[in-house]
């Protein structure tokens, strides 16, 4: 990348840099008369003697009034070529710098794509993000400006300056007379403002490492009570922040009283000196009044050339500052990740090292002398005491890492020469922590096969080009990039071979069961029989216990009242269950029903019960979260509620008191809460309610709930829950598990377990894949691995987090599915390598030992030594 | 049953007859309730443990795997507590506890339950008491058996 970034905008921009600063010099003929006119029509037309008239132009004559008017048409032209001239200019000027600072981002980011993955310790998320978003923000807007500014203004400043010069010299020379003072002053100070400004974009990079650190880490600071701390390191990033930023304006201000005081130097000269000549008769008043206007114009342009130039100086070190971050040594060569690798390539034969080392830049060795040859056709382990080099060895062996020294060959070829496209599609890694991306399962599963967009992806062409002249990629991220052949014909059978291959199958099948499908045809009504089926099973008593069901007629006491008033699933906001209260359309139907007091009163009840509850509870403790009605901050507030209500009734009681009281008792579920609240009367009038809610629900709100109705798929509820239709009974020991068994029958007997499976891979595993178990991670990091079908898959403590049973029957289905090709794991137990073939022991970064499990296993080998240590 | 009632059969536990009722009540609030049909288990001995039961009505069997086959070491009726000792130390069910007959029980989980001897040291001494009055019972018949061992 160009260290300079006037280098780099002249070699991605010049074209547009060239129009820019030609259109800027044809601009100012315009100019010079917009100035020249005014003069003309007060010294010649106004103030001129009538024996002048009529005037002769060209052979026409015109009478004093008709010369007049045409001046004056003619200065309005030149008003609006002057200004549509700064518009044309301006708008190209936008979107060269709009386009470059596209660029100049794309081009960051793809450098991150090819950091060596060591630097990435050194530079963290924070500041990487601050430098791609926020600092180079105003680069675009400065490049855009980069060359037609300067021409643009200093033409024009030189132009009033020329016209100035023309009607007289000395008063000219005495308006500008202390610019050069200016233009010496200004730039010692904009320095110290700019020392300032690397500071602080050196402090808030530092203030966004750490607001990352305390998002990552929240876990421990929570965990060891060190919030004061942040707090205070906080506070001091902040101050350190302050500082500077004051001292910045405070110069900058500096540097402004001093232009402005030394720009309205102008109009003193032109009173004095001006009206002086004036008074002598050696100057015309039409003279005097357009200097004033064009001096009056004179200072825009001069305060833009210093604007400018505090700007390019910003724009320079901001500019240098991140492309130094971005350019460490060791990047991966731009070639081998861009366009697409050798076709056909392989990984086959096997992985030769010879004497790689890797240190990193404190001198620690990771790596020393390791020369050996792995074959890419069988089951290879690596074992090791931690910090003996055994994980490392898998990073450079998955070319993840590149070795300080010695060389990697693969297949015949130097690994460092290898194109991305080989070494990320022949070979596959998976190290203890596999990361999700924030996409669904599905997206997870296949992201290791998304090397590049289908044939049939049709972006549009408009986007293509724009794209192409900002030199960023021009492929249509929304095309299909699943690489089809590598998956095999049948998909949703591979994958849910490879899901069972890693035993994670059964939570998928349980996510599609939590989730919602928007079933039509075929598969509703299968779904809809199941429902049938399920409900046939309820004629046995003690599966009838488990379950109950929905029926319209019926209060249901396992489920919350504002379930029973609703009797439906909210679609979108509006009837959140937790804000009913605030309902419009609720509470018509409450006040309808004569409700409301009722209701009041049971909030009453409720937010009494829970102030005796919890109130001796020290806040934040985890029974509010699981099972307060009312946040442990608001138990003082219902308390005040509540007193007014002792004194003045309830009926009294402020809308907002009321609303408080209110939301309440929604939430209340008879079976589960036991308050005594609800009641057989109160059931039979929210049971009316119900009734009355669905009969006049008005039009507009018909898209926010789906009703459960017996006969009717409702998309907005799980699968579960569809098939269910009611709720699991509280109370019943394993209840929900038996009920989920139940389910699973039912979805056997009628075919829909690939329909569910199908729902499950459609489920968002959230940031960082936060929404699945750390186990469920992994597992889906290693089925990810598997269903590229890599020539050779390098496992780094890719099993560590899960049982020994699980790890053995993992391994022996990855044995099966890779045998012939080539299996490299790094374990954590020495004793998980003896079904290998090979073995290869790691110590102090050096290989001790290296055979079958059978050769290594005896007394006084490094391998038996790591064995008994356990 | 209300919670309130809930509260009245907590008070009968003699590891909680000396608790303030608003105490009992809370933990009868954040407690789930169980029903456990006629033979089925509560847990099986060996099992981890993450609860222990208060038996609200109903009984049940306590029981011990021995080479032998199962067999019944003791009965838990009304008012008992059952699988504390898993909550408290963290050793797999000692043994297994099975419903007699139609059995409704209050889960306490070891979260709840240590949480509650932590906040209210009541609680914790009552525990103890408890406990305590267990061993002595427990050497007793130990020094009972032993003394019948060597006379017989």
């Amino acid at each position: 990348m160009e260290h300079s970034i006037y280098r780099y905008v002249i070699r991605h921009s010049l074209r547009a840099q060239v129009v820019l600063t030609l259109l800027a010099i044809a601009s100012f003929p315009f100019l010079y008369a917009f100035y020249e006119l005014p003069k003309q029509i007060v010294n010649r037309v106004i103030q001129g003697d009538t024996g002048d008239f009529p005037a002769v132009v060209l052979d026409v004559s015109f009478t004093q009034f008709e010369y007049l008017f045409i001046l004056c048409g003619g200065f309005l032209l030149l008003v609006v070529a002057n200004q549509a001239f700064k518009y044309v200019i301006n708008v190209l000027a936008g979107r060269t710098g709009e386009r470059m600072l596209r660029r100049l981002r794309y081009d960051l980011y793809a450098r991150v794509l090819r950091f060596p993955l060591p630097h990435f310790r050194k530079l963290s998320q924070g500041e990487i993000i601050t430098m791609i978003t926020a600092e180079v923000e105003p680069l675009g807007g400065f490049i855009g400006d980069a060359f037609k500014l300067p021409v643009f203004q200093g033409g024009y400043l030189l132009v009033i300056l020329a016209f100035l010069l023309v009607q007289n010299w000395v008063m000219a020379a005495a308006a500008v007379a202390l610019y050069p003072l200016q233009f010496y002053v200004v730039p010692k100070l904009q320095r110290r403002v700019n020392s300032f400004a690397k500071e602080r974009v050196r402090l808030v990079r530092r203030l966004s490492d750490r607001i990352g650190e305390t998002v990552s880490g929240v876990q421990e600071i929570r965990g060891n009570d060190t919030s004061a701390y942040e707090r205070a390191a906080m506070s001091a990033a902040l101050g350190e922040i302050y500082t500077v930023r004051l001292r910045i304006f405070i110069w900058k201000f500096v540097i402004k009283f001093l232009n402005n005081s030394i720009n309205h130097l102008g109009p003193f000269c032109f009173y004095s000196i001006g009206g002086y000549f004036v008074i002598q008769g050696r100057l015309e008043i039409g003279t005097l009044m357009a200097a004033i206007a064009a001096h009056k114009d004179l200072a825009a342009p001069w305060k833009e050339l210093l604007n400018y130039y505090q700007r390019r100086e910003d724009a320079r070190i901001k500019y240098e500052q991140v492309v130094t971050q971005f350019s460490p040594p060791g990047m991966l060569d731009e070639s081998l990740q861009l366009g697409p690798p050798p076709p056909g390539a392989r990984v086959h034969g096997e992985l030769a090292a010879s004497g790689l080392a890797l240190r990193d830049d404190t001198g620690t060795v990771f790596l020393e002398g390791v020369s050996l040859g792995i074959p890419a056709d069988a089951p290879v382990a690596v074992v090791g005491a931690p910090g003996s080099g055994r994980e490392e060895l898998a990073l450079v062996l998955a070319r993840l890492t590149s070795p300080t020294s010695g060389a990697l060959v693969i297949s015949g070829e130097r690994s460092d020469r290898l194109h991305e496209g080989v070494t990320g599609r022949r070979l596959a890694f998976v190290g203890p922590h596999a990361f999700l991306f924030n996409a669904t399962v599905r997206d997870n599963l296949l992201y290791g096969l998304k090397h590049e967009p289908g044939p049939d992806a049709r972006p549009d062409p408009r986007w293509v080009a724009e794209a192409a002249v900002a030199g960023n990629s021009t492929d249509d991220v929304n095309g299909d990039w699943i690489d089809h052949e590598a998956l095999g014909g049948d998909p949703l059978g591979r994958m849910i071979e490879v899901l069972a291959m890693v035993e994670l199958d059964g939570d998928v099948f349980d996510l599609g069961l939590r989730g919602t499908v928007d079933a039509r045809g075929d598969l509703r009504d299968r779904l809809l029989r199941a429902r049938r089926a399920f409900r046939e099973r309820l004629a046995d008593p003690a599966i009838a216990a488990l379950v109950e069901s929905f029926d319209a007629d019926r209060y249901n006491d396992n489920a919350t009242v504002g379930e029973n008033l609703l009797f439906g699933t909210p679609v979108g906001e509006g009837f959140d269950t937790e804000r009913l209260a605030e309902n419009p359309w609720v509470m018509e139907v409450l006040e309808a029903e004569g409700l409301v007091p009722v209701l009041l009163e049971a909030g009453r009840t409720v937010a009494a019960t829970m102030i005796e509850l919890f109130s001796g509870l020290p806040p934040g403790h985890t029974a509010f979260e699981r099972f307060s009605f009312i946040e442990a901050d608001d138990l003082p507030e219902y308390q005040a509620v509540l007193d007014r209500a002792a004194q003045d009734g309830l009926e009294a009681l402020a809308a907002e008191d009321r609303g408080r009281l209110l939301s309440l008792p929604f939430l209340l579920q008879p079976a589960r809460h036991r308050l005594g609240v609800v009641d057989d009367d109160l059931r039979a009038r929210l049971l009316a309610a119900r009734r009355r809610f669905a009969a006049r629900l008005p039009e507009s709100l018909r898209d926010r709930i789906q009703f459960f109705e017996a006969d009717r798929y409702n998309a907005a509820a799980s699968i579960q829950d569809n098939i269910l239709f009611g709720k699991v009974a509280y109370g019943q020991a394993r209840a929900a598990e038996r009920v989920k068994g139940l389910v699973t029958e039912v979805i056997d007997e009628l075919d829909l377990r690939s329909a569910v499976v199908e729902a499950g891979l459609d489920y968002p595993v959230g940031i960082g894949g936060g929404r699945l178990g750390a186990v469920q991670r992994q597992k889906l990091g290693l089925a990810r691995a598997v269903v590229k079908r890599p020539d050779v898959l390098v496992l780094s403590d890719a099993t560590a987090g899960l049982d020994g049973g699980t790890h053995g029957r993992i391994a022996d289905r990855l044995f099966r599915e890779f045998s012939g090709r080539g299996l490299i794991w790094s374990l954590h137990r020495a004793d998980l390598a003896r079904p290998f073939d090979r073995v290869v022991v790691m110590r102090s970064a050096r290989v001790a030992e290296s055979g079958t499990f059978e050769e290594l296993d005896r007394d006084g080998t490094a391998l038996r030594e790591l064995l008994e240590a356990g | 049953m209300s919670l309130n009632e809930e509260v009245e059969v907590l008070r009968r536990v003699p590891l909680f007859a000396r608790i303030d009722p608003a105490k009992l009540k809370l933990l009868a609030f954040t407690s789930e309730r169980l029903v456990f049909p006629a033979g089925s288990e509560l847990f099986h001995q060996g099992d981890a443990g993450d609860a222990a039961y208060i038996l609200l009505d109903g009984e049940a069997d306590i029981l011990v795997d021995t080479p032998e086959g199962e067999i019944v070491v003791a009965k838990a009726g009304r008012h008992e507590f059952v699988g504390e000792i898993a909550i408290l130390i963290d050793v797999p069910r000692t043994a297994t506890v099975r419903a007699r007959s139609e059995l409704s029980t209050l889960v306490v989980t070891k979260e709840t339950f240590l949480g509650m001897a932590s906040e209210f040291p009541d609680v914790a001494i009552e525990i103890m008491r408890e406990l305590a009055q267990r061993l002595a019972d427990t050497t007793a018949q130990l020094t009972a058996a032993r003394a019948a061992a060597a006379a017989g």
